[in-house]
C-alpha cells in the first residue's frame, strides 16, 4: 500500500480535526522582534524553589523509576487531603484518584472512558481549545453551547436544556474558565446541577484555575448536593503552582470512572513522571505560600488591565478568576483574527484572537496578564496606540 | 484597610518607583486614597525611604568591600545594648547593626574603599570602645541575593510566545 492508492494514510477522525488557530497564531510571532507577549496561557512564574529542590532531591535519591499506574499513594493521600481541606470534596486515594501528565491527560482519559461512538459531549464555546478535539478523538460528538457577553459568558441552566439530545452522555464545564476568566458562584451552579441531575449527565469539571479565583471563594461542582457521583474533577499543577512543564496533573471521581481510566492510563502511559510526582508533593505539602503570593500579584494586575483596557476603549468586565481578560473589539469593526494580527505587525504585541476558542469568541481577543508589570504596561501603551491609529 | 496598607507597602518595597496611579489600579482604590494612604504610612515612620537596588560591581568604576563584623560587648547598666549600638551605627561607614542571639551580640555591616580602610575602622573606632570586647570580621567575597534580590538573575522569559 502506498499514497498512491491511497489519498492519505491518516485515520479520517485526524485529517478531519481542525488545525489549531493557536498554532497558526505561534507560528506568525515566532517570525519577529521585541513582540510582548500576552498571548501565553501559562504562569510568568517558575516554579517556587521549594518545588524544584525537592524534585531534584528525589532524583538524587535515585527515584528514577516508574511509579503505580494510578500515580505514587503517598501523592493520592496528598491530593485527596488537598480536596478535603480546600473544596470539602473527599475522594479515597485508592481508588478514586488518578496522577496523570496534565490535567490534559486527564481530560483525555475521562473522555475515552465514558463515551460511546455517537455519543454527545457538550463543551462551553468560547472555552478551551482541547475539549471539543477530545471529544471527537474520544469517538464522541462535541455540541457546542454559546455562552454570551451579557452574561459574562457564564454557562446558563436554560442553554444546557435547549443542547441536549437523546445521545447526551456529558458535559465539560470550565470556573475559572479559559479564555474569559468568568467564575460560576454557587448559586450559579446549584441551577446547573438541577438540569444536570434531571437529564443524568456526566460532568467533566476542569478546575485547573480553582486556586486562581480573586473575589469570591471557588466552590467545586463535586461539593454541590448530589454532583460528587455524576463529577469527573480535573485539575492540576500547571496553573497554581506554576508548574506548566511538568506535565503533572489528576483527575478524581466515582470508582467505576476513576478505575477505567487507570485502565486506560496502564496502556497507554504507564504512570505520569515520578520526578514530577515528588515536585508535586512538596508542592501540596509546603506550597500554599507561594500560591497565595502569585494570586495576590495575579490579581493587582487583573485590576491593572482591566482598568486600563476600559479607559483605551477595549470594553471588557473583571474576570474573577485564571489570568485571562476577554475584551471586545468589536468597536474597532476588525475582526478578532484581524485584530490580533494586525496588533502584532504594527505594535509588536501578540494577543490571542477569541475566534479560537469558538465562534463565540469572535469579537474579542484573549489578553493573559501573566506578565510583568513593566510589560504589561507596555502593551497597555502599544494597544493605546494601535487603537488611536485605526 | 489593614490588608490594603499591607499590600501598598509590599509593592512599594520590591518597587519603589511604581506610580501612585499604578498603585491605586493595583489596589482597587482611588489616587486620592493612595496618596493619603502613603502620606500616612510616611508620617508613622513606615516608610523611611526609597532607594535604588544596586549592584555595584556591575558599575566599573566602582571598588569597595564590605565586611560583616561579628561584636562581643558589655551591656551597659540602665541602657542594655542600645547605647553602645547606637555608639556604633552613627558612623555613616556602617551600613546595618543588628543586636543578635547566640555566639555574640552585634551584627555590624562596614563597606569601605578598601580592605585597609575597614581594618582601620575596626582597629581604631570599634575595637577601642570600652564595652567591646571581641570583633571578628568576615570581609565578603561576592554578593549573590541581597534584600530579596538575586544579583545575576537572568531575566528572560522562557515560555513560548503563544499557548492554549
Ligand atoms: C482550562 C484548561 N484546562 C486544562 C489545561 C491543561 O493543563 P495541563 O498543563 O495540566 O495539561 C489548560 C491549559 O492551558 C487550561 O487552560
Amino acid at each position: 500500500m502506498s499514497p498512491s492508492t491511497k489519498n492519505s494514510y491518516l485515520s479520517k477522525t485526524v485529517a478531519n480535526l481542525e488545525p489549531s488557530g493557536i498554532r497558526r497564531f505561534f507560528d506568525l510571532a515566532s517570525t519577529m522582534d521585541n513582540v510582548i507577549s500576552l498571548g501565553v496561557g501559562e504562569p510568568d512564574f517558575v516554579t517556587p524553589w521549594n518545588i524544584i529542590e525537592a524534585s531534584y532531591h528525589s532524583l538524587e535519591r535515585g527515584y528514577t523509576a516508574y511509579t503505580a499506574n494510578a500515580g505514587m499513594l503517598e501523592l493520592r493521600e496528598e491530593i485527596s487531603n488537598y480536596l478535603k481541606y480546600n473544596y470539602l470534596v473527599e475522594y479515597n486515594p485508592l481508588n478514586q484518584v488518578i496522577v496523570t501528565v496534565g490535567a490534559s491527560q486527564a481530560i483525555d482519559l475521562a473522555l475515552r472512558a465514558i463515551v460511546n461512538p455517537g455519543e454527545e459531549v457538550i463543551v462551553i464555546d468560547p472555552g478551551f481549545v482541547s475539549y471539543a478535539p477530545a471529544v471527537t478523538l474520544a469517538g464522541g460528538t462535541p455540541v457546542a453551547i454559546n455562552t454570551k457577553s451579557e452574561d459574562e459568558f457564564k454557562l446558563q441552566p436554560q442553554q444546557i436544556e435547549e443542547a441536549i439530545t437523546e445521545k447526551t452522555k456529558a458535559i465539560i464545564i470550565c470556573s475559572p474558565n479559559n479564555p474569559t476568566g468568568s467564575v460560576l458562584t454557587k448559586d450559579e451552579l446549584n441551577r446547573i446541577a438541577t438540569v444536570i441531575e434531571k437529564h443524568d449527565l456526566i460532568v467533566l469539571s476542569d478546575e485547573i484555575y480553582a486556586e486562581l479565583t480573586y473575589d469570591e471563594e471557588f466552590t467545586s461542582f463535586a461539593a454541590i448536593t448530589k454532583m460528587k457521583e455524576r463529577t469527573v474533577l480535573i485539575s492540576g499543577f500547571s496553573k497554581a503552582f506554576a508548574m506548566t512543564g511538568w506535565r503533572l496533573g489528576y483527575a478524581t471521581g466515582p470508582v467505576e470512572i476513576i478505575e477505567a481510566m487507570i485502565k486506560i492510563h496502564q496502556y497507554t502511559m504507564m504512570s505520569a513522571p515520578t520526578m514530577a510526582q515528588h515536585g508535586a508533593l512538596e508542592a501540596l505539602k509546603n506550597g500554599k505560600k507561594s500560591v497565595l503570593d502569585m494570586k495576590t500579584s495575579y490579581r493587582q494586575r487583573r485590576n491593572f488591565v482591566v482598568n486600563t483596557l476600559n479607559e483605551i476603549g477595549l470594553s471588557c468586565h473583571q474576570p474573577g478568576g485564571a489570568f485571562y481578560v476577554f475584551p471586545s473589539i468589536k468597536s474597532t469593526g476588525l475582526s478578532s483574527e484581524e485584530f490580533a494580527e494586525q496588533l502584532l505587525k504594527t505594535e509588536r504585541v501578540a494577543v490571542v484572537p477569541g475566534s479560537v476558542f469558538g465562534a463565540t469568541g469572535e469579537g474579542y481577543i484573549r489578553c493573559s496578564y501573566a506578565a510583568s508589570l513593566k510589560q504589561l504596561d507596555e502593551a497597555m501603551k502599544r494597544i493605546k496606540s494601535f487603537i488611536d491609529q485605526l | 484597610m489593614e490588608e490594603k496598607e499591607l499590600e501598598l507597602l509590599e509593592l512599594l518595597e520590591t518597587n519603589g518607583r511604581l506610580e501612585v496611579a499604578t498603585i491605586a489600579t493595583m489596589i482597587n482604590l482611588s489616587v486620592e486614597e493612595t496618596k493619603q494612604m502613603i502620606d500616612k504610612l510616611e508620617n508613622e515612620y513606615a516608610i523611611l525611604g526609597y532607594s535604588a537596588v544596586i549592584n555595584w560591581s556591575n558599575v566599573l568604576e566602582y571598588e569597595g568591600v564590605t565586611a560583616m563584623i561579628d561584636v562581643k560587648v558589655t551591656p551597659v547598666r540602665g541602657a542594655g545594648f542600645d547605647k553602645i549600638a547606637e555608639r556604633i551605627y552613627r558612623y555613616p561607614e556602617v551600613k546595618a547593626v543588628y543586636l543578635m542571639s547566640g555566639a555574640y551580640d552585634l551584627s555590624v555591616s562596614v563597606e569601605g574603599k578598601t580592605m585597609i580602610e575597614i581594618s582601620r575602622f575596626v582597629s581604631d573606632k570599634l575595637s577601642t570602645l570600652d564595652t567591646v570586647i571581641s570583633t571578628t570580621t568576615h570581609f565578603v567575597l561576592k554578593k549573590y541575593k541581597h534584600d530579596g534580590v538575586i544579583f545575576d538573575e537572568e531575566d528572560d522569559d522562557k515560555r513560548i510566545l503563544v499557548s492554549p
